[in-house]
């Protein structure tokens, strides 16, 4: 249960880490919060040569609202993100998710940009990246580019990024006005890995549903966005009936069976789950609507 | 040029521990769990699970519960940590979420205690007057195999009642529980 041997990078700007990270290699990870990483390095599930370690890198821990986005930097400690008030306002879903990542402890240390870069299909953040379509942003040799959710993650544990670049921020975009959101998720104990997990949105124009979008945790590869509106288009918001909108959860996850459930079992929680979702979001976008009437 | 901090060998680590400035010689892949222990000799700290699960590491890194077997203590260079050695009292006796153990019963082996009380001692800093409820989602990080966490949650509010000044004792229930069932509830 202790790391194999690795050479330890401490850079000190974006630039050097990127440097390291291009001389390294495939041989290299990027440690950041490392409440994923370390303890796949204690048990030698991975036993990387190098080690960048970017919590010296100046200018990562940024957490702020601006233009029409949430934008946390590189080092923003999640428990830090749960806790800002500004995001609160501007982006409930994002906060929310966050009170399901592991206990506060771990949040503490772990970073937002380093759970989206490990792309866990148990995690939460992917799911509300991919809600919310956004983006990360990427430093390589080449520059800074930027990848929209839907190109960044690849597969269960694997993304777009490749081993000369550093994730150096996310950005969560911020809902339309009139529209409620619901984070929850259903665990054998709470902090530990979701069975099954939802990310709901639903907006609301004139009293009724204008659009409903959920995306999951832990019953898909990687997060994918399910747009619902049609089984309840034009449907009074408190009144919506959103049982045709779980039928359609229903036939897209594709959840595996592991030693904590069965695929039957997680395809008919995360259904479940949606069902309840939807059904609070939107009395969340009434009283929303209520309250900036 | 790598900015390679190690020459991939060993490098001296200097962490403040309760208010003491500490170096060590270490590999970087000393845990900071580990370098408390071995190379400092404070073993209050203590080591469970290894992969973040058990909560008995914890640790204060500038303040804040995190797991001593997540980080390496080279990441700890020039923070201020503060283990359970570092909780007591300003007279050198044992602090207020120790005593509170103490009086409540809530440890049995103690091999988890560290753990709980460097967690609480943050938590009762950022909310000094939890209900039971708050006082349980705080210890979910961390596990007790012996006490059947009555006894700590008892503990936790008592030390909230210690650390306000306030006498009283831990005999009861935590607050918010009835202390019987509700009338005409079948018991058993």
């Amino acid at each position: 249960m202790k790391p194999a041997p690795f050479v330890h990078h401490a850079p000190r700007t974006v630039e050097e880490a990127v440097a390291v990270l291009g001389e390294v290699g495939h041989d290299g990870k990027v440690l950041a919060g490392g409440q994923s990483l370390i303890p796949v390095l204690n048990m030698r599930l991975a036993t990387p040569a190098h080690l960048v370690d970017i919590n010296a890198v100046a200018g990562l821990d940024t957490v702020e609202v601006r233009g029409g986005a949430v934008r946390v930097g590189a080092l923003a400690r999640q428990r830090r993100v749960e806790r800002s008030e500004e995001v609160a306002a501007a982006l409930p879903l994002l906060c929310e998710a966050l009170t399901f990542v592991a206990h506060p402890v771990i949040r503490n240390r772990g970073t937002c940009v380093g759970s989206l870069a490990h792309a866990d299909a148990a995690a939460e953040l992917p799911a509300v990246l991919a809600l919310t379509g956004g983006v990360v942003e990427v430093v390589g040799p080449g520059g800074r580019r930027e990848f929209p959710v839907a190109d960044f993650f690849r597969g269960a544990l694997e993304t777009a990024l490749a081993p000369d670049e550093l994730a150096v921020a996310a950005r969560f975009p911020l809902l339309p006005p009139g529209t409620g959101t619901v984070f929850t998720e259903s665990a054998r104990r709470h902090g530990d890995y979701a069975l099954a997990g939802v990310a709901a949105a639903v907006s609301i124009q004139d009293g009724v549903v204008s659009s409903a979008r959920a995306s999951f945790v832990s019953v898909t590869d990687v997060p994918l966005v399910l747009d619902v509106t049609e089984a309840v288009r034009g449907q009074e918001a408190p009144l919506a009936r959103w049982d045709g909108a779980a039928d359609l959860v229903h036939d897209v996850v594709d959840p595996e069976s592991d030693i904590h459930a069965s695929a039957g079992y997680r395809r008919a929680l995360v259904t479940e789950l949606a069902r309840r979702a939807f059904a609070d979001a939107a009395s969340r976008a009434v009283k929303e609507g209520d309250s900036a009437a | 040029m790598l900015p390679d901090t190690t020459g991939g060998g060993r490098v001296e680590v200097t962490v403040h521990v309760n208010g003491v400035p500490h170096s060590a010689t270490v590999e970087p892949r000393r845990l900071l769990s580990d370098f408390l222990r071995h190379d400092l000799g404070l073993t209050g700290t203590h080591v469970g699970c290894e992969h973040g699960v058990c909560g008995a590491c914890t640790v204060l890194v500038d303040g804040e519960p995190m797991r001593s077997c997540l980080m390496f203590a080279v990441s700890a260079q020039h923070h201020q940590v503060t283990t359970v050695e570092g909780l007591a009292g300003a007279d050198g006796g044992l602090g207020p979420e120790q005593r509170a153990f103490v009086e409540c019963h809530g440890l049995q082996c103690g091999f988890c205690t560290p753990g709980f009380l460097t967690t609480v001692t943050a938590f009762l800093r950022d909310n000094p007057q939890p209900s039971a409820e708050e006082a349980r989602e705080a210890i979910s990080g961390n596990l007790c195999r012996c006490t059947g966490y009555q006894n700590i949650v008892r503990s936790v509010l008592r030390a909230a009642e210690i650390r306000a000044g306030r006498a009283a004792d831990c005999a009861g229930p935590p607050a918010g529980q009835p202390t019987a069932p509700p009338a005409g509830e079948a018991v058993g």
